[in-house]
């Protein structure tokens, strides 16, 4: 397969190799040779560990994908950042309160940002982290935890932010607060866990565990299923 | 971005979808069901095992690539390696940085022991980063845990051991309480009440979710907490041979740094096996959707211990892997995109399975439908595949809902120009879940003494066949369990002289088989110079 394709030139880390169009940044960069230890995790979007930053000839600008999501183009210039240090604060969630006080109690380098965007521009997942940092200025935890939920913490933001504000640690902490201490428990969820601590359906499973193959296939075709 | 052939074939599928929207695919007979399974499911193809020549399991049939690390000599020499020089000396080793491993640590600490959790990649990097679609609990009025153990057993075939599964389905509400009160954003209604839904083979809505991040928002929680509670993380260090006491009770693990190829001796009163799967094996030669270390590493050292394996004869296949584009080719389109109401549909614009059914029997429905029927719908590079009609989503919850439910399918389509609001997506199953694994029992303990497994890597609770969003579920609950039990025990051990005899026993058994050329585990896929 590999012979009939198209071949496009791309420097890793400045150095050339030739790889078949088409291919993400992961798959060409172990096409030419390369065995990863860090930069790779899930391979599908998921992990953030696998950020990639690139050039193209003739553009000054310094673009940015997943290599296992972004395809690699002729002339693609490029190296992976899959370790960027970070500042993380420590906490006991179940002593905090969702406020603006413990968001810069604990973060208060988030108040130092410029409003670059930076940070916007370079999210492989397409946040508006400047935005959700915003949120997180004002004090508006659900907006900053939903605001940033698909983040995947690669680290790009980080990297770039002049105020060096950690974006994606703010980011998280708004998501246990708010998952904590703003969103409704469910109730029906700590009934339940009442029912099974008072042994409610013991007795019920414990039959079920004794009855034979053929009568639990019976039990089971016979299952009414919710529509 | 689809092909003019295939922007054709999708107007059929438009053509058809009005129809079908009132359409409702019968479920298949018990019988029908076991026919489609020995006919189609890879389970059943002829060629793809052997039976291992040596260990606890000698005799059994598994996946030729099981069998091949399981008959392989360690990376270490046990007459020459050292034990002498001990790195770390702790009450618990959890070996594993997923869902599995992190709840355990959590636990562990919480029962006062001194935790080390050594992993491979990053603290984070394992498959419950990438699960999509859910978490299974019976916590609504029309529910119980007793109508999940039934759904569990069914999904499994009847296979499953019955005292793992009661620990599942009556641990699963106090799970998802104990992810809510760590913080993490299941999807609720605005009372408190959580969104659930179907998943196959369930038979209540009862798969909770936060959107599709439910795996990585999960994780990243958990290992947010980990972090907070200061326990100590050797990330890039996976172990490479478990160390018994004289006395064959598990008494810590060596480690190997990725980065500076040193040896490291930990000395643990407990140990956990949590890392997970094997996907990255490519059993029969499937894309797997699984992440980079999934390379079967603790069943490799459970095994050569003395540890005994089960069911790693059924592999699961996720039935809805990406076919189109090429570029992420058996990469996971989670079972919520069904669950959310797309149907399956072939050629001709027409069902052919209901779709959630269980796992195994949508992926046999598919393969039989691309090669039996030829009702498939072939790519650029010759892939077959069956359309996922996602539009219906739309239509059923209203415009928006995929970028709203699904943000990360969605976003994934998008990186490749398709847009899977307005067209049907091409899909395939792929390699996705090792059914099996280690056995153990109700309190995560396997037969040899200290040593714990909890997640993927044990085997016996889903069976032949998990169902989804159990997978997400047991690594929580036999996390949770070996955490606390491994703690527990860790208080009344005593251990004797560190050994690594039991592997030198294995060398000798190796030789008299003739076997023993490779070396296991392999720690990471090697794609060099291949297109993976």
């Amino acid at each position: 397969m590999a012979e009939e394709k198209e071949m496009v030139n791309i420097y890793i880390m400045g150095k050339h190799y030739q790889v078949p169009y088409g291919l993400t940044i992961m798959k060409a960069t172990e096409y030419a040779g390369y065995r990863f230890i860090r930069g790779c995790g899930c391979r599908g979007g998921f992990c953030g560990a696998c950020g990639t930053v690139y050039r193209k000839p003739g553009d000054f600008r310094l673009k940015v994908g997943l290599a296992c999501q972004t395809v690699v183009e002729d002339g693609m210039y490029l190296t992976q950042i899959p370790f960027y240090p970070a500042n993380k604060a420590t906490y006991d969630l179940e002593e905090l309160t969702p406020t603006l006080g413990t968001l810069l109690q604990h973060y208060p380098e988030t108040t130092r940002c410029l409003g670059c965007n930076a940070c916007t521009r370079i999210c492989p997942q397409e946040l508006e982290v400047m935005h959700y940092i915003a949120a997180a200025q004002r004090g508006d935890i659900e907006k900053l935890a939903n605001m940033s939920f698909d983040c995947i913490m690669c680290g790009l933001c980080a990297s770039r932010c002049p105020a060096e504000i950690v974006q994606y640690n703010v980011a998280i902490l708004g998501r246990r607060l708010y998952g904590r201490h703003i969103a409704p428990r469910a109730g029906h969820l700590a009934k339940r866990v009442e029912e099974i601590k008072a042994g409610k359906f013991d007795a019920e499973i414990n039959r079920l565990m004794q009855v034979n193959k053929a009568e639990l296939q019976k039990l089971y075709d016979a299952r009414d299923i919710e529509p | 971005m689809y092909t003019q052939d295939m922007r054709e074939a999708i107007k059929i599928v438009e053509k058809t979808r009005d129809r079908r929207l009132k359409e409702t695919f019968p479920r298949l007979k018990p019988e029908e069901k076991d026919q489609l399974l020995r006919s189609f499911h890879p389970d059943y193809m002829p060629g793809t095992m052997r039976p291992v020549k040596v260990g606890p399991n000698k005799g059994d049939k598994m996946p030729h690539e099981h069998v091949d690390l399981l008959e392989s000599r360690s990376t270490l020499d046990p007459d020459t390696f050292s034990l002498e020089k001990i790195a770390f000396d702790v009450d618990v080793l959890v070996i594993g940085g997923g869902g599995a491993g992190t709840s355990a640590a959590l636990l562990a600490q919480e029962a006062g022991a001194d935790v080390l959790l050594a992993t491979k990649l990053r603290h984070g990097d394992a498959n419950t980063m990438m699960a999509e679609g859910g978490i299974q609990a019976a916590d609504k009025e029309n529910d119980s845990p007793a109508i999940h153990y039934l759904d569990v057993m069914g999904g499994g075939g009847f296979h499953n051991i019955p005292e793992l599964v009661a620990a599942l389905v009556k641990d699963a509400p106090i799970c998802i309480q104990w992810l809510e009160s760590l913080g993490c954003m299941f999807s609720k209604f605005p009372d408190g009440t959580m969104n659930t839904i179907h998943g196959g083979g369930t038979s209540r809505k009862r798969m909770h979710f936060a959107h599709d991040y439910s795996g990585a928002e999960i994780m990243r929680t958990l290992r947010d907490e980990a972090r907070n509670r200061g326990i100590r993380v050797i990330e890039f260090s996976p172990a490479v041979e478990l160390i018994l006491d004289e006395h064959g009770q598990c008494a810590g693990a060596v480690l190997y740094n990725l980065e500076t190829e040193q040896h490291l001796v930990v000395r643990a009163k407990t140990v956990i096996i949590a890392t997970g799967g094997s996907g990255r094996l490519h059993i029969a030669g499937s894309p797997t959707t699984n992440h980079y270390g999934a390379t079967a590493d603790g069943l490799v050292m459970a095994y050569r211990a003395g540890a005994k394996l089960i069911f790693l004869d059924a592999t699961q296949f996720h039935p809805t892997g990406v076919a189109f584009p090429e570029q992420i080719v058996g990469q996971l389109v989670t079972e919520k995109v069904r669950g959310l109401g797309a149907q399956l549909v072939n050629i001709e614009g027409e069902q052919f399975i209901y779709p959630l059914e269980t796992r195994d029997a949508v992926s046999s429905a598919i393969i039989r439908e691309c090669r039996e029927r030829q009702k498939g719908i072939t790519t650029p590079s010759g892939m077959c595949g069956v359309w996922l009609d996602s539009p219906m989503i739309e239509i059923i919850h209203g415009k928006g809902t995929i970028e709203k439910e699904l943000p990360a399918m969605f976003r994934q389509y998008r990186r490749f120009d398709i847009n899977m609001a307005e067209q049907p997506i091409l899909v395939y199953p792929t390699l996705h879940y090792q059914n099996g694994g280690i056995l153990i029992n109700d309190r995560a303990e396997t037969g040899i003494p200290n040593l714990y497994v909890a997640g993927e890597a044990s085997g016996g609770v889903h069976g032949r066949n998990r169902l989804m969003g159990n997978s997400l579920l047991d690594i929580i609950v036999f996390g949770r369990r070996a955490g606390k039990n491994a703690a527990e025990r860790a208080k009344s051990v005593k251990l004797g002289r560190l050994t690594l005899d039991h592997v030198k026993r294995f060398h000798e058994e190796l030789n008299k088989e003739g076997l023993g050329q490779k070396v296991a585990p392999i720690l990471l896929p090697d794609y060099r110079g291949k297109i993976s």
